[in-house]
């Protein structure tokens, strides 16, 4: 559904992405996992089109991703994106920012969108939030309305931006809880993450990135429990037992 | 004392006159500003180079014309051009262009104190540039930018009697004309300097609610 070949992106001189190939099938749930900066983020902002890239190719269900074309508009409708730092707009409730793409984009009529983004809301968990706006919201409860402003879009895949990095340990759950249902009804996922926990319970697969390139990848549990590749191994050590 | 008093009830009817002109030209040179304003902002963050350049250097021209100088070419070249305007359209299109050139600067402000994140998350749900500043940048710049935009209202108002020098009989020129026709020039200018001042209290106030309010968040 989501394929990547030999797509590279440089920042300046900065070459952040040396020839990515990979690819994510529909209903699949892939992790990245790797140490910051190594273009884990990049590779998720070049799918939905956030940044451009420079060389490969991007596809979506065939369609190729180009941040400068007109189609650019009908792949973010079908794959949505859940930021690190929620990104919810705070000048509207939390309804208000799940409808916002079903109305203004899609041009659904209001009813039925609103009528569809309290029942997303109910299904995060939120349904009594639904006229607050996000800065009277937690942390966790904000990315669980943002998580319903993707889902309200019926993506095909939903990008996941380090989803937990920015919340509190006790609210990460929560959050964890809601993708890992989203996995369980199907959703295709792609997330960035430092949650191994998470991804080797619900994972498909994992990849592992590193200096721009996908150093190993396979079977979430192969991966995680016997990295074949010394840096992966080393990555696991220091996350798994900081101490 | 006495006499002031007297001053007050004879020449308050005229320059009531001059001060319905002066609010005129200073909402009038303001909604104008406004608009012009947001469009030369707008440019300038567009992303695209022609228009944030001709914003860029369109900001610096009218900058650097003074507003006297600007209603004169309007009021008195521009004829010769062919295109002829009433005193009063002259002061509220020179009024309004020069300072569209503060306005564009605050509202560019504004809209670049926006979390970029605010403009992917609009983005990722597929917004145009235009409907991410209307949905999402604009509503949110509001709130930045309201404090200085009243400030530039009390200014506007204190500077539409520049528009007397192309014979717009607002309140300044009212004051000049009773004055040099009667000679009571303190009582007529402590009254003109008083009116003006009236006027502005309550938009200090507003600067004030304004800058409360964006003090909260």
């Amino acid at each position: 559904m989501i394929e990547l070949s030999d797509v590279h992106k440089s920042f300046g001189k900065v070459e952040v992405l040396k020839g990515i190939t990979a690819s994510v099938e529909k209903g699949e749930v892939v992790c990245i996992i790797g140490p910051s900066g190594s273009g884990k983020s990049t590779i998720l902002r070049c799918i939905n089109g956030l940044e451009s890239y420079d060389r490969g190719d991007i596809r979506i269900d065939g369609a190729r991703v180009d941040r400068n074309a007109a189609s650019i508009v009908a792949i973010r409708t079908q794959v949505s994106m859940v930021f690190q730092r929620f990104n919810l707009f705070p000048h509207r409730t939390a309804l208000e920012n799940v409808i916002e793409g079903p109305i203004y984009v899609k041009k659904e009529p209001r009813a039925e969108a609103l009528e569809r983004g309290r029942a997303l809301l109910a299904r995060v968990g939120l349904a009594e939030k639904a006229d607050v706006h996000p800065p009277q919201l937690s942390g966790g409860q904000q990315q669980r309305v943002a998580i319903a402003r993707a889902l309200a879009m019926q993506p095909k895949a939903i990008l996941f931006d380090e989803p937990t990095s920015a919340l509190d340990p006790e609210l990460v759950g929560d959050v964890l809880g809601v993708m890992r249902k989203l996995a369980d009804d199907g959703m295709t996922m792609v997330v960035v993450t430092h949650e191994m926990a998470f991804a080797k319970d619900v994972a498909d697969r994992v990849l592992f990135i590193d200096g721009g390139v996908i150093v190993e990848q396979g079977p979430a549990k192969s991966v995680l429990n016997q990295p074949q590749h010394a840096r992966t191994q080393d990555f696991l050590r220091r996350v798994l037992h900081p101490l | 004392m006495q006499a002031f008093w007297r001053d007050t009830v004879e020449f308050l009817p005229i320059l009531m006159s001059g001060v319905a002109l002066t609010i005129i030209v200073t909402i009038g040179s303001l909604l104008l500003s406004t608009v012009l304003g947001l469009i030369w902002a707008l440019m300038r963050v567009s992303g695209i180079g022609v228009l944030s350049g001709l914003s860029a250097g369109l900001i610096n021209v009218i900058r650097g014309i003074p507003i006297i100088v600007l209603l004169f070419y309007l009021y008195f070249v521009m004829p010769e051009f062919g295109v002829t305007m009433t005193a009063l359209q002259a002061a509220i299109l020179g009024l309004g262009i020069a300072y569209s050139a503060y306005q564009a600067e605050n509202f560019r402000a504004g809209i670049e104190a926006i979390d970029k994140g605010q403009i992917e998350a609009a983005q990722a749900i597929g917004m145009s540039w235009a409907q991410t500043m209307r949905r999402v940048v604009l509503p949110q710049a509001v709130k930045i930018v309201l404090p200085p935009y009243g400030n530039v209202m009390i200014m506007m108002l204190k500077d539409s009697s520049q528009a007397s020098t192309i014979t717009v009989a607002e309140l300044a020129l009212q004051g000049k004309l009773i004055a040099s026709s009667t000679f009571k020039n303190t009582s007529v200018f402590t009254l003109v300097a008083l009116m003006y001042l009236t006027m502005s209290i309550p938009l200090i106030l507003l600067v004030r609610h304004f800058e409360k309010r964006a003090a909260r968040k």
